[in-house]
């Protein structure tokens, strides 16, 4: 039986039926950049600070996203604000040490710290990579129809 | 005693205890919010209800009294119902702010809500509003968050003595607040943000800078009075960010007073030095330590090889720890001098040699609550020890203790004064109470103290107090600080000392300062070296040395003109010294101007050490935040110093070896409170119009001098003022609101008058150390007033 499996090629010929069958199959290669991927909703890419529609940044300080990060990529300051609001007075986040566990966002009281679909980011110099509030709240700015889009469609599920 | 059971476990208890009480002692826990083991009893909170057999309904735990045979069950259907539902009703007006409370992560109500809590409220309509009243600049109020306990309230009333916070309005419309709009004063309120069991009552100065579990807690003890209370501080990245009390029930219960709680904030004031710096031709320069130190070691030893050492003089804070005190002492006498002294608020030091081991108060803090009679003799004991104050309060609401006064001024204290004599003679007054009490008993006084009993006739106040403090079975007498800086501190002492010994009751030295029994223990004295014994070198008290005009100075943790009670003569003394050597945590008008080589040391918070407090409690802690700057420990300053000076014995590794070293040498220090001095001469007062300068709570070091928080109080506010009674104004031609000049010992200074009936006649009260009574003269000494 051995013998006859050896002569007839029987496992080559199989084998080379699964690359024949995925040969004349339609193609899953996306020509990046040209074509993207699909994404979902809940894709945990470069993060962002958001804002309320009047502006005023919905960050409270309260430092749930700091101690919940598994890397200690966040550090946090607070102060009391001239209004009498509780404000941080610097909120960063090493991008380098960051794993997008997406834990930040889960831990945030008021949404204000999300993670958006953006990917496509690079830093040229040590220190690009260390977002300050800034940089943040900037990202939030940019991309905030996007983010309250994304938030409202998963809201059922949260 | 009787027999209960909890949760099928048989307990037996003290009778006459309550169910929580006996629950805690048993190691089984029952929520609660309004019961506080150390403030009377409200129940008001409901969280406690527990099910007892053969009791209709729950019933609150706090408020029950055991009874033989009584079977209880806190986590039985029923009373797990009952505190559910009683949880239910506290979160109905509780906000969800939790995130930017500070208090959350430590909340009593967030970890209850947590066991008790549902996860989603049923009550959908708006929350009440409450407005948050200020309270000053120690407490943050968000009263929207309260769920009206009333611990607060009760503290104020029972513990604190002043009852400013109270709950007004009844059902929904009940609030905490403060009767009058106004700010809460008492110098132990900081306590209530420990007692707040919710988020309504924070800290000010720490509000919204961090959460709790950030933070790493170091133990700690208090500089700023002989209490030495118990602290813990809380430190996020090298930065002490709160301090809360830690508790100990010998020393401090679970309070501390303000001044404990909020000095931390003095700690990057921007005045502290960070750097050393020395004097090149006038002109300050920033400098490095080899060459600030090598500076400081050089000048000395050129003073002390060309003038001689005695005419080299070391003056100390009264809060350094035991360990600076032992170096400064050994450094010194390692010199050949022995010039040093750090009781820089005395003026009367012809007893010193017959002084007891160091100024102690004779018995255990407790038993402060145990007397049935005390007399405070020249004693603000409820601004300068404010713990020491609560406890003799305790004596006086529990034990119906006979408190009585001898003092300068008629200070608030918080409990009721049986009698009170206001005069600035307080020898006079003293000795009216002996020849009383010699008359009772029939003994007759020593010869030494008979000129000042002739001629005196006892008045009935003071006739009262002999007889109370004769009958009293525990009865004591406390020197306090104003005895301290008296003229005649010497005789008040003498007679203090007979008057105890007549009436039976115990004498009890209130120190100035957080540390002077580290100070006498180690040495930090003219007459004594470490462990009591007599100097070999002896050397001047510091007003000798001011007199004198020394050549160099060395001084640690002090500014002379501000820490020493006669400032007019210490800044004209250390301003005509050849070289002065500070070692300081704070740089400041007066040291700029006084001081050739400034180098940084540590507060009490950067280094280690050990202070010992007024009943010779020896309690040490370690360095708890980042050092300053390039400032270091005190006690490695004077190590590198004593060994740039060529001195043995400076080979210390860390603040444990200085410790282990002095343990040696005190071993045998006699333990006792009295001192046998003879009176060769009675001290002459000055006549006319005195000063009357103690020194406010808020003033006493130069951390909390610099505490703006503390500063902002209201202690802190109505200091800076003048005031005498109405009879002395109107010889003077003042009145209240008017500008005043008043001169004492070449100084010059106007302040406002203000009217205050506690004074007695001829004397004006102008508080010392402050920054607007510098350069003044000292304590109950002639001081000249005019119209401005």
């Amino acid at each position: 039986m051995q013998l006859l499996k050896s002569l007839t090629l029987k496992e080559l010929r199989s084998g080379l039926g699964v690359t024949g069958r995925y040969f004349f199959r339609k193609k899953i290669t996306v020509q990046y950049p040209e074509e993207r991927a699909p994404q979902s909703p809940r894709f945990r890419g470069l993060h962002a600070q958001r804002r309320y529609p009047n502006g005023e940044e919905r960050c409270i300080a309260c430092k749930l996203c700091e101690v919940v990060c598994p890397a200690l990529a966040i550090t946090i300051e607070s102060e009391q604000r001239e209004d009498g609001s509780r404000r941080t007075t610097r909120y960063d986040i090493d991008l380098t040490k960051c794993i997008f566990c997406g834990f930040c966002e889960e831990a945030c009281p008021v949404d204000a710290i999300v993670e958006t679909r953006v990917y496509e980011y690079h830093g040229e110099q040590r220190g690009d990579l260390l977002m300050t509030k800034e940089k943040l709240l900037a990202v939030g700015d940019t991309h905030e129809a996007q983010i309250a889009a994304d938030r409202a469609e998963d809201a059922k599920y949260r | 005693m009787v027999n209960i059971e909890i949760n099928g476990k048989v307990i037996e208890t003290r009778d006459g205890v309550t169910l929580i009480e006996a629950a805690d002692s048993a190691g089984i826990t029952i929520p609660r919010f309004c019961y506080h083991s150390k403030l009377s009893i409200a129940a008001s909170c409901r969280m406690c209800l527990v099910e007892v057999e053969k009791a209709p309904k729950p019933l609150p735990a706090c408020a029950t009294p055991v009874s033989e045979g009584m079977k209880v069950h806190t986590r039985s259907p029923k009373a797990i119902a009952a505190q559910r539902s009683v949880m239910e009703f506290l979160l109905i007006n509780h906000p969800l702010d939790c995130p930017i409370c500070d208090q959350g992560g430590e909340c009593d109500l967030q970890e209850m809500a947590m066991g008790y809590g549902s996860g989603i409220s049923r009550y959908t309509e708006g929350k009440r509003v409450v407005h948050n009243p200020d309270l000053g600049a120690l407490i943050a109020t968000d009263m929207t968050r309260c769920i009206h306990c009333t611990r607060c309230v009760r503290f104020g009333q029972e513990v604190a003595g002043m009852m400013e916070l109270g709950a007004p309005g009844r059902g929904e419309h009940m609030h905490i607040g403060t009767y009058m709009e106004g700010t809460v004063d008492s110098e132990l309120s900081g306590n209530v943000i420990d007692l707040c069991p919710v988020g309504a009552l924070t800290s000010k100065p720490y509000r919204y800078t961090a959460r709790p579990w950030e933070l790493r807690s170091y133990h700690s003890i208090s500089p700023h009075d002989c209490v030495g209370s118990n602290i813990r501080v809380d430190v996020r990245n090298g930065k002490a960010m709160r301090v809360v009390p830690r508790e100990n029930e010998t020393v401090n219960e679970t309070w501390i007073a303000d001044r404990d709680r909020y000095s931390y904030t003095a700690n990057d004031h921007p005045e502290r030095l960070t750097q050393p710096m020395i004097r090149e031709e006038g002109e300050w320069i920033a400098s490095d330590w080899d060459t600030a130190l090598t500076r400081a070691a050089e000048g000395l030893k050129a003073i002390a090889e060309r003038d001689g050492a005695e005419q080299l003089g070391a003056l100390a804070s009264y809060s350094a720890t035991t360990e600076e005190f032992y170096l400064l002492q050994k450094l010194m006498r390692g010199i050949g001098s022995g010039n040093i002294d750090h009781r820089l608020r005395q003026v009367d030091f012809r007893d010193q040699a017959e002084q007891p081991a160091y100024p102690a108060l004779g018995q255990a803090i407790q038993d402060l609550e145990l007397l049935d009679a005390v007399l405070l003799i020249g004693s603000n004991i409820r601004k300068d020890q404010p713990l020491l104050a609560q406890r003799l309060r305790k004596a006086s609401r529990n034990n119906g203790a006979q408190i009585m006064a001898i003092n300068a001024v008629d200070y608030d204290f918080t409990f009721p004064l049986a009698q009170k004599c206001i005069t600035t003679d307080l020898g006079a007054e003293l000795s009216g109470v002996l020849k009383a009490l010699l008359t009772l008993t029939g003994d007759s006084a020593p010869d030494s103290l008979q000129p000042l009993l002739t001629g005196v006739e006892p008045s009935e106040a003071q006739q009262n107090i002999a007889e109370t403090l004769k009958a009293a079975p525990q009865a004591t007498v406390l020197l306090g600080n104003t005895a301290a800086s008296y003229p005649a501190r010497a005789e008040l002492q003498a007679l203090a000392n007979l008057i105890a010994e007549l009436a039976g009751a115990r004498v009890g030295l209130l120190a100035e300062g957080g540390n002077s029994a580290g100070a006498w223990l180690a040495g930090c004295l003219p007459h004594r070296e470490a462990g009591g014994r007599a100097a070999t070198v002896s050397g001047m008290d510091w007003r000798a040395m001011v007199k004198a005009g020394l050549k160099g100075y060395l001084s640690l943790g002090i500014e002379p003109e501000l820490d020493c009670i006669e400032s007019a003569a210490v800044t004209k003394a250390m301003e005509q010294a050849e070289f002065v050597v500070a070692l300081t945590a704070y740089t400041g008008e007066g040291l700029m101007a006084q001081a050739d080589v400034l180098l940084p040391i540590g507060t009490f918070l950067e280094t280690a050490g050990s202070f010992i407090n007024t009943e010779g409690h020896w309690q040490s802690f370690g360095g708890v935040a980042r050092a300053a700057g390039e400032s270091r420990p005190a006690w490695k300053v004077l190590r590198v110093l004593g060994n740039l000076l060529d001195l043995n014995g400076f080979a210390y590794t860390s603040a444990e070896t200085i410790r282990t070293e002095m343990e040696g040498l005190f071993g045998d220090v006699p333990i006792g409170n009295r001192s046998e001095w003879t009176m060769s001469e009675p001290t002459k007062l000055h006549q006319g119009l005195l000063r009357i300068a103690d020194v406010p709570i808020y003033a006493v070091d130069p951390m909390v001098r610099r505490a703006m928080p503390l500063q902002a109080t209201a202690d802190a506010l109505l200091a800076v003022r003048l005031s005498a009674n109405s009879r002395t104004l109107e010889k003077y031609g003042l009145a209240d609101g008017d500008q005043a000049t008043v001169s004492q010992d070449g100084g010059e200074a106007t302040f406002i008058v203000a009217v205050d009936e506690r004074l007695p006649d001829n004397a004006v009260y102008l508080p010392a150390g402050i920054s607007e009574t510098r350069g003044l003269g000292g304590s109950f000494s002639p001081i000249q007033l005019a119209k401005a």
